[in-house]
């Protein structure tokens, strides 16, 4: 299976990588840019037995793993056959 | 002895030894992060500063599952003195022994310089060498150590008397100009700045002593 995982940092946390990048749509003459947060997406290839336990797997290593759940926020976008 | 764990990435671990060993005459040795158990006789462990697992993922996501964490955690859970500096402030917390985590900083400069900071408390084992309230200086060299906990987490950390160590100018953007921070036990202590770069004059001053002192002054006192 394949599956695909966004990180993203919360809300409540300051983005300085996302900040820097919207100041630099600006200077590329974008000003409608008005807000940029920067996550992470991970392509995942899986071996499950089915979809139910490929979801269990990918909450589990999203939340061990891939994100810190102190400063991030997960999502399981899909998951393919 | 004092355990000084070298990962993969690691680069303080030498210094941090020089530290405890040549200046505080405290037998120290590396231990290398494939053990699966700490010397018989460690009585300290240290996670030094670098860029564990070339920081790949989160500053010390990958550390945090290094065979030998199994170990530090155990001996932290036994109550044994934990302290990790800078990439080791940041594998503790990826490994939740300590609260928060460590963010880019406010600015996105990695910032290597000498910061003033103010001890909060002189009554636990990492900082009974200083006093309460006292200014002390000793450099910081990181990209990701501005600490972050949500408003609760801080609230709880604050209340119990956590924080031991703040900026006196904040550098980074930590939440509370937090600049160091211990678990609730009183075991583990977590720090950005680098109290093994300020051991000797020549270094730039001692103030390190201030805070590697405590610790084996504690561990030597618990051995008589």
């Amino acid at each position: 299976m394949k599956a695909v995982v966004t990180v993203m940092p919360k809300q409540e946390v300051l983005d300085p990588q996302g900040k820097a990048i919207q100041r630099a749509a600006g200077a590329l003459g974008h000003a409608g840019v008005q807000d940029v947060r920067q996550g992470k997406r991970f392509e995942i290839t899986l071996d499950a037995a089915d979809r139910e336990k490929a979801e269990a797997l990918l909450d589990e290593l999203a939340e061990k793993l891939l994100s810190n759940p102190v400063i991030e926020d997960f999502q399981v976008e899909s998951i393919e056959a | 002895m004092f355990a000084v764990i070298q990962f993969p990435g690691s680069n303080d671990d030498r210094d941090t030894r020089f530290a405890l060993k040549s200046v505080l005459g405290a037998p120290s040795e590396l231990v290398w992060h494939k053990s699966v158990e700490l010397p018989s006789d460690t009585r300290a462990v240290l996670l030094p500063g670098g860029f564990s697992y070339g920081d790949y993922l989160r500053c010390g996501a990958m550390g945090r599952f290094s065979p030998v964490m199994g170990a530090v955690k155990r001996f932290a859970d036994a109550g044994g003195p934990v302290v990790g500096i800078c990439n080791g402030f940041q594998i503790l917390c990826e490994a939740g022994l300590l609260p928060g985590a460590l963010l880019r900083n406010r600015d996105l400069h990695f910032i290597c310089e000498t910061v003033a900071l103010r001890v909060e408390r002189s009554d636990t084992i990492f900082t009974s060498r200083a006093a309460a309230g006292q200014r002390i200086h000793i450099p910081i060299k990181h990209g990701e150590g501005a600490w972050f906990a949500e408003p609760e987490l801080l609230a709880r950390v604050e209340e119990r008397g956590q924080v031991l160590l703040r900026y006196c100018e904040n550098p980074n953007g930590a939440v509370a100009d937090v600049a160091g921070v211990m678990n609730e036990a009183g075991n583990v202590f977590g720090l950005m700045p680098h109290p093994e770069h300020a051991v000797e004059p020549a270094l730039g001053g001692t103030d390190g002593l201030l805070i590697l002192g405590s610790l084996v002054d504690a561990v030597t006192e618990g051995r008589k």
